[in-house]
């Protein structure tokens, strides 16, 4: 099995260290992980900003780095959510299929494909609230969503619940949008940063010391948040706790 | 060309005539259900009151809600009011009501519903200008959910029906329940056949 | 009762200008920075989201109502004239006037002539969306028919002069004490008397006379009924059922898409509305008008009004499922922490995102963008309607169309090259913030900065993942290879 690792763009710039335990404990299961050179972004920008003209070399781009893998995978809801369900500015032909049928977000990756039983080398000994990422939880359904009658499950949790020590706190509106929503953030300044406020006091009153999430975005958001608010929580993405590099 | 003619020409133009077939709903019954049970509880839910038969004289507790009350409009022989109606009567003379006591054509247990139809009111604001609303209703006549209650004949007899739930309603100041907006302040069922 | 909400001055809404885009963000700004009123309306707009799902969660068949609720409205869509038309047979049959208006200008101009036709110079009113769409009104009162609202929440917009800010409580984001001004300024109140009952029960004395003394009364429409030709309306103050029943001329405003084909259907959908919408298992007068009452008059004027176009667009086309229930406003974090009023339209929050650019793509090219696409709307929406799909296709649409603000255009038409090319972007990042060179120097003062004015900005590393895998995966070298 060789697998095409995406590092999305912000990720790349931002929380190496995310990416750099992704890699590690893809590898951990004997996965042979390869990382293309030339990958930049998955598009999502331009995308939702309505520009699928000034998306499409992009997505051209990422489909002529990862249609050789047998998966793709990345450490982003959001971006997998982009492949899987937006990447329509391009002709759909079936080096792109693959590729969109093909990626798979981390927690997806672990939990649906290599049915990971154990991380016997992590330990977690915290408080954690989960935050999931719109598009992860919705578009990609890591879990089940408040908005519907259906029963609970829950990807991340089930990976998380293998780790010694750890313990689950509930946030009072778990799946509500923390304001992060890519150039919403700054688009859309005002609101985004109000959103971001009210999730950050939630998951302090939730008693969590730690919030969990698939998404670094929407955790940079969050953390900018807290930071400013002088609340002093602490972010880490799901794989720098499964791989056991957060503990 | 009419508007009528262009509305619909340009429907024609643009509807694609090849959807789906209409779907057939089921009734969703659910037969561990006490429908008398259900009616009283969503009754209570949706702000009405529940009036208990009495044993001596089932009217007893109508009669006790009223007796004190000047003016009462009674549409059923149990009881006998101070205020007649005919047909000719305007709609907007009821309004000095205080109380109006009418039979209902069925209940719903889903949602604690009596059927007021024009020919339980006679005059359909008798249903809202009153300021409370007192209701017969046979437990007989009491359906399910919503699924039998729109199966029921009367929709296809009348020109005026509505399902009360409850009495008139408004949470619209700060999300404070008010109950008595622009109809009737209460109303009372009495499940009498 | 908290001091500092009641103390607050009430937010307005976004400053209309003409057609010139409606500023959403400034207005939103506004809001929030009304910390109590905006706390308030997300609590309460929160509180009704969580009402919502008790009574799903009460319901064991609530996914397959919702799954029907969507096929009947895709069929009916899919057949929208037959169904018009059978509708318009059983109406006249039963004795209803029936009247198409294929704009909002045609649709006023019918419900004038008709007053005028009957000598009625003075109208109540119950709720109607469609005729704030068509803004009846103001039409009315311009030739001289007085109009009274009759929906609590409507009649306290109507005296503020202020659009309802919501589809279901129009005045959520008003405080009592707000009310209270409005009351004392316009129906002679109690001054500094801001108990909610009392206000209530205000309006409900002074209101009464209209009501008494109306020559003519309207309603909306909720559903049209094929089979019937019925009309459905649905409140929880009993004022439509006032409105129609009382005077002796009742006419009906009800947009073309509200059809629904046969009684069994009408089950499927009240059974969700209220649920949907307030969170209560029924709005508690559901009213049937099949035909005039005894000596009274009724007509139903069914409005187009850009509605047969949108058919035409398959990517829209399930907008017009919309029952108007307002849950989608009440679960949208944009919207409860923008107020309803922010969006300076007549449907606001994510049904007014994809509804409100098909009027006006200039006026509201903005619109959707006030939103993360979180997609909690579609998912709460009893009909299923694709909401953040749709305000997705927006952007698209508004691209196309030349409607982008110069700041987006020109961001993204750098970033696609950027990310186009993995030699200049690499370059780029390891420039560090030389990246924003490649933007013209107001779009990054003005919007990229944007990040950190109430965040802190994250700390950058000092390498990238990209340099470090180089380093210790591939030698130092790769780029080349």
């Amino acid at each position: 099995m060789e697998v095409g690792l995406f590092i999305p763009c912000y990720m790349d710039a931002m929380e190496p260290e995310v990416g750099i335990s992704t890699l590690k404990l893809l590898e951990r299961f004997n996965v042979k992980v390869v990382y293309p050179f030339d990958q930049t972004c998955c598009g999502q920008p331009m995308t939702n900003t309505g520009c699928e003209k000034e998306a499409s070399a992009t997505e051209a781009l990422f489909v002529k780095n990862f249609a050789k893998f047998d998966y793709i995978v990345m450490p982003s809801g959001s971006c997998t959510n982009q492949v899987r369900h937006n990447m329509n500015a391009i002709e759909q032909t079936d080096e792109v299929t693959h590729v969109r049928t093909h990626s798979y977000d981390l927690v997806e990756f672990l939990h649906d494909i290599l049915k990971v039983e154990a991380f016997p080398w992590a330990n977690f000994p915290h408080k954690v609230a989960i935050h999931y990422n719109c598009n992860a939880l919705r578009g990609l359904r890591h879990a089940s969503m408040s908005e519907r009658r259906e029963a609970f499950f829950s990807k991340p949790k089930n990976l998380l619940e293998k780790i010694k020590g750890i313990e689950f706190v509930e946030l009072q509106r778990p799946d509500e949008c923390c304001g992060f929503g890519g150039t919403f953030s700054v688009f859309e300044e005002g609101v985004s940063a109000k959103m971001g406020r009210d999730k950050v006091l939630d998951q302090r009153n939730s008693g969590a010391e730690f919030v969990i999430s698939a998404d670094s975005s929407c955790l940079m958001h969050q953390k900018g948040c807290a930071q400013r608010m002088g609340i002093p929580l602490r972010y880490a993405h799901i794989a720098q706790v499964l791989n056991g590099d957060i503990r | 060309m009419s508007s009528r003619e262009e509305i619909l020409n340009r429907i024609r133009q643009h509807q694609t005539n090849i959807s789906t077939s209409l779907p057939k709903v089921p009734n969703f019954f659910d037969k561990s259900v006490d429908i008398i049970d259900a009616f009283k509880k969503s009754l209570l839910i949706m702000g009405g009151t529940l009036l208990l038969v009495g044993d001596a004289d089932p009217l007893q507790a109508l009669k006790e809600k009223i007796k004190n009350a000047n003016v009462i409009c009674s549409m059923v022989p149990e009881i006998k009011g101070n205020r007649e109606l005919n047909e000719q009567n305007l709609p907007k003379e009821l309004d000095d009501i205080d109380y109006a006591i009418v039979r209902a054509s069925f209940g719903v247990a889903e949602t604690g519903s009596i059927c007021l139809t024009e020919k339980n009111l006679m005059i359909n604001t008798l249903g809202y200008l009153p300021q409370h609303l007192i209701v017969l209703l046979d437990p007989a006549k009491i359906v399910y959910n919503l699924h039998d209650a729109y199966a029921q004949p009367e929709w296809y007899s009348v020109n005026y029906a509505s399902l009360h739930s409850g009495p008139s309603a408004t949470a619209d100041i700060e999300g404070v329940l008010i109950r008595g907006a622009q109809g009737v302040r209460s109303l009372s069922v009495l499940l009498i056949s | 009762m908290n001091h500092l909400l009641q103390e607050e001055e009430q937010p307005r809404g976004a400053k209309i200008r003409g057609r010139h885009p409606v500023d959403q963000l400034e207005a939103a700004n506004r809001f929030i920075a009304a910390t109590a009123h905006e706390m308030m309306h997300d609590n309460r707009l929160w509180d009704l989201r969580k009402k919502r799902d008790a009574q799903m969660h009460a319901i064991p068949e609530w996914e397959e109502l919702r799954q029907l609720a969507s096929d009947i409205k895709s069929h009916t869509l899919d057949h929208l004239a037959d169904y018009l038309e059978e509708f318009e047979h059983n109406a006249k049959k039963n004795g209803i006037h029936v009247h198409w208006a294929k704009d909002a200008q045609e649709s006023n101009q019918i419900i004038g002539d008709i007053l005028k036709a009957h000598q009625a110079k003075s109208l109540i009113k119950s709720k109607s969306m469609l005729g704030e769409e068509c803004g009846l009104r103001p039409y009315l009162q311009k030739e001289g028919i007085a109009v009274v609202e009759t929906d609590l929440g409507e009649r306290i917009q109507q005296l503020d002069d202020e659009d309802p800010s919501h589809v279901v409580v129009p005045a959520v984001h008003k405080t009592r004490t707000d009310v209270s001004k409005v009351f004392v300024k316009t129906l002679n109140a109690q001054p500094g008397n801001n108990d909610v009952h009392y206000l209530a029960e205000w309006q409900r004395e002074t209101t009464r006379p209209y009501i008494l003394s109306a020559d003519a009364g309207m309603t909306g429409g909720n559903f049209l009924v094929a089979e019937t030709g019925a009309v459905v309306v649905c409140t929880n103050e009993g004022n439509a059922d006032l409105s129609a029943n009382t005077p002796s001329l009742h006419i009906v405003t009800v947009g073309i898409e509200k059809i629904i084909p046969k009684m069994e259907h009408l089950a499927v959908f009240i059974r969700l509305l209220s649920r949907s919408a307030l969170g209560s298992p029924i709005t508690q007068y559901t009213s049937y008008f099949r035909g005039p009452r005894r000596g009274g008059e009724m007509h139903v004027v069914l409005v187009d009004n850009g509605r047969s176009t949108r058919l035409g667009k398959p990517n829209f086309k399930p907008g017009l499922k919309c029952i108007r229930c307002g849950a989608c406003m009440n679960t949208c974090p944009v919207f409860r922490r923008s107020g309803g009023l922010s969006y300076g339209s007549v449907y606001a929050g994510p049904i007014g995102l994809i509804l409100s650019p098909g009027y006006d793509p200039h006026k509201y090219r903005n619109l959707p963008f006030a939103s993360t696409l979180n997609g909690s709307c579609a998912n709460v929406c009893p009909v299923k309607i694709n909401l953040h799909e749709q305000i997705l296709a927006w952007r698209g649409e508004l691209a196309k169309q030349g409607e982008l603000s110069l700041s987006k255009k020109v961001i993204m038409k750098a970033l696609g090259k950027l990310y186009a090319n993995p030699k200049a972007y690499r370059q780029a990042i390891q420039m560090g913030d030389k990246i924003l060179q490649y933007l013209p120097h107001f779009v990054v003062y003005n919007r990229l900065n944007a990040w950190g004015r109430q965040r802190d900005l994250p700390e950058a590393p000092k390498k990238t993942f990209h340099s470090w895998y180089k380093k210790h995966y591939m030698n130092g070298k790769g780029d080349e290879a």
